[in-house]
């Protein structure tokens, strides 16, 4: 036994070399060649890093479009879902605080909500929001900016990225590019 | 699309990238494992470790080198874990030992259950050094056990099963590393991070403070799939953007975890000389992750007609469908990574990966695992059919014996024995019923699913359970060990007892085991254990719920 844990420890350093130093490095070099795709995405805006187009954000300002709930607030320190199983009270407590603030920050907007708008993400840092919770919030932002909606509705649906091939995941938009495009229409 | 109609999409646009690759990858492996040559960097492997790659091993000596690898693994891992902060890139993350025991013992034995949180507890060092090197070697160490296994089986009158440090780097060198190379590259690629940086705060354009993280996390996400492990980077796995960017990456890492448990039937069928015993194995396999992602996706499906839309816990880019697959997929591998939080589920989308566990990860299992737990069920099949025609058990000409059912049979108890119990331990005990999040049928959920999950290595969680407390953390460990272990120690028990056997011909007594009739009846032995083990529990957790 003491030949055989000799030569295990021995095996596992050789191949911690191996597996923990040279193939991470290895990756790690290949990263060097695209360096905005290893850091995640970064978003800058007149040079100044304001996000990570991979990343949820805090909510904000009715002139700004909101991404999902989440469970952590998209603080970005930890990450996960609110873990809720589907007849918890909590979760329909949660929900209907949504529900209710959704209703008082969007008087124009329709009668449906929709359900990613209700419900805290797996991640609690979902980039992105459905088609439809995006048109959902052009009433309001186009109110608080002082823009035509059909102006805003227009953005929207140039952000709307469609499931690839039509059958990989669902249609999305991004809240952080969406964002970005929505200042930048304000100022032009 | 309906969502049934989206998972049915989903899961022949999987299946059809399975069926290219498991011919080529499973002629591979067989290659790896027959080859009488060693690569040079090998060779500097076995001189290194004191190793001579021509002396093969009998059943117990193979046996004692796989404990002797897992003993030095969680060793070495909790004293790296322990020593975290004097190591560079610490980030100042630490973990209590109780914590760092469970996480030791969690990516030696592939479960990669998380009491901890990735975010808080384990700076880059550790996750390269330990945890990126364990993933490599626990799932190369199922390869070794399962080709161990296929070995007894194919060869005659000999004591000698191969040598498990040959086995175990060519896995890893041959195998593992090419494909997690390829596919760390191609995550890279999909927008998967990979760097060295500490989390920084950013302000936002709305003018809020945000932490971004950082990390070797392409290099880890790649193997920690492939090899069936599971640990994610990251608190929320695979749902968080940084390890899965998006519905391509989400399609690479399904089809990640399930290529080498199906393609490894292939390999079998080439190394017992009889294809279709492979295509058997296969039909298995698939038959039951079918059945299962037909079952909650169906339970899915009807939630999301409601107004949340089943979409608490499911990330907007992935979806109900592609959540649902991933659910299966990781617990049909044994894997335990998750896209979306098992927690939120519907009470039968939820008890449908519980389901996946308690099968014993046959459907298709994890890498290595699969296959020779299935193989297990198979001398189990073969006893029964013998015992109902009253013909001398056969497989491939080698006899069930007594040897060969105790070990089988031992296997099969061993891990519904470890969940029974633990989870009648932790339903007593107020230090586990006060770590629950939610009560009632799904607070027993919670505790069974997390006990179930150790016990088999499969390590996704019920997230709610507050695991990390030093009763649960031990209680875990010890599952994970001894799920892992003593069954590793009877398959190689089996394999030895195969191997010393001759070969009896084929005659027309001879039960067939290719045929679609065996078929049905492996996946009526598996589904028959495991329903008359785990049904009196199921109905008091997840059916309970699903009824109330």
């Amino acid at each position: 036994m003491t030949r055989q844990i000799g030569a295990a420890v021995k095996a596992l350093l050789v191949l911690t070399v191996v597996c923990g130093i040279v193939y991470p490095a290895a990756i790690l070099g290949v990263g060097l060649l695209v360096p905005e795709r290893a850091a995640g995405q970064p978003v800058r805006v007149d040079g100044r890093e304001v996000g990570s187009a991979l990343l949820g954000q805090p909510p904000s300002g009715p002139e700004w479009f909101q991404g999902r709930p989440s469970a952590s607030d998209a603080a970005g320190d930890t990450s996960g879902g609110s873990n809720y199983g589907p007849a918890n009270p909590d979760l329909a407590a949660a929900v209907a605080d949504r529900e209710k603030a959704l209703r008082a920050a969007n008087p124009d907007a329709p009668q449906t909500i929709p359900a990613d708008a209700l419900t805290a993400s797996a991640s609690g840092l979902d980039p992105d929001i459905s088609p439809e919770y995006a048109r959902w919030q052009v009433a309001r932002v186009a109110a608080a900016r002082g823009l035509e909606q059909t102006r805003v509705l227009r953005l929207v649906d140039q952000h709307v990225r469609r499931a690839p091939l039509g059958i990989l995941g669902q249609d999305r938009v991004d809240v952080l590019e969406l964002n970005v495009a929505l200042a930048a229409l304000g100022r032009g | 699309m309906s969502t049934g109609l989206q998972t049915a999409t989903a899961v022949l646009v999987v299946a059809a990238v399975l069926a290219a690759a498991h011919v080529p990858l499973g002629t591979w492996m067989h290659r790896v494992f027959t080859d009488d040559r060693d690569w040079r960097v090998e060779r500097v492997v076995y001189r290194l470790v004191g190793v001579d790659a021509r002396a093969e091993q009998r059943w117990s000596a193979y046996a004692l080198s796989v404990l002797a690898f897992a003993v030095a693994s969680v060793a070495l891992l909790f004293g790296l874990i322990m020593v975290q902060g004097l190591l560079p890139w610490d980030l100042g993350r630490s973990m209590h030992w109780d914590t760092a025991l469970n996480t030791a013992v969690s990516f030696t034995t592939n479960t990669n259950w998380q009491s901890y949180s990735g975010e808080a507890a384990a700076g880059h060092t550790v996750q390269m050094l330990g945890l990126t090197v364990q993933n490599f070697v626990s799932a190369a160490t199922g390869l070794a056990v399962a080709v161990a296994l296929v070995r007894g089986l194919s060869r005659a009158h000999t004591d000698r099963l191969g040598n498990f440090w040959v086995d175990l780097t060519r896995a890893t060198v041959r195998v593992l590393l090419p494909l997690a190379t390829v596919a760390a590259v191609l995550l890279l690629l999909g927008g998967v991070v990979q760097n060295l940086a500490a989390p920084h705060t950013i302000e936002t354009l709305t003018g809020v403070q945000q932490t971004i993280q950082g990390g070797p996390v392409a290099s880890q996400e790649a193997i920690k799939e492939l090899g069936t492990n599971g640990g994610g980077f990251f608190n929320a796995n695979s749902a968080h953007p940084f390890e899965n960017p998006g519905p391509w990456t989400n399609l690479l890492e399904i089809v990640l975890l399930l290529v080498i448990p199906f393609s490894l039937p292939y390999t079998y069928g080439l190394m017992v000389g009889d294809r279709r015993q492979g295509a058997v194995a296969t039909g298995v396999m698939g038959t039951l992750l079918v059945g299962t992602v037909t079952l909650s996706a169906w339970a899915e499906s009807s939630a999301a007609s409601g107004p949340l839309g089943a979409m608490e816990g499911k990330e907007q880019r992935f979806g109900v469908a592609w959540s649902v697959l991933f659910a299966n997929a990781t617990t049909g591998t044994s894997t335990g990574a998750v896209n979306s939080m098992h927690d939120s589920y519907s009470a039968l989308g939820g008890g449908v990966p519980l389901l996946n566990m308690l099968l014993g990860e046959v459907s298709p299992g994890g890498v290595g695992t699969g296959l020779y737990g299935y193989l297990v069920m198979v001398v189990l099949a073969v006893f029964i059919a013998g015992l109902m025609v009253g013909r001398t058990p056969e497989l491939l000409g080698k006899t069930i014996g007594r040897t060969e059912v105790t070990s089988a049979a031992l296997v099969t108890l061993t891990m519904p024995a470890l969940v029974l119990l633990s989870t009648g331990l932790a339903v007593v005990l107020p230090v586990s019923l006060d770590a629950r999040l939610n009560d009632g049928p799904h607070g027993l959920s919670e505790l069974m699913y997390a006990v179930a999950s150790a016990s088999n290595n499969n390590g996704s969680a019920f997230a709610g359970l507050s695991a990390d407390q030093p009763f649960l953390n031990l209680l875990l460990a010890a599952c994970m060990f001894v799920g892992r272990f003593v069954p590793i120690v009877l398959v190689l028990r089996l394999a030895g007892s195969l191997a010393a056997q001759g070969k009896r011909p084929v005659t027309a007594g001879t039960m067939p085991t290719h045929t679609p009739l065996f078929t049905t009846l492996v996946v009526g032995t598996v589904l028959i254990v495991a329903g008359l083990t785990f049904f009196p529990s199921l109905a008091l957790g997840p059916i309970a719920e699903a009824l109330s």
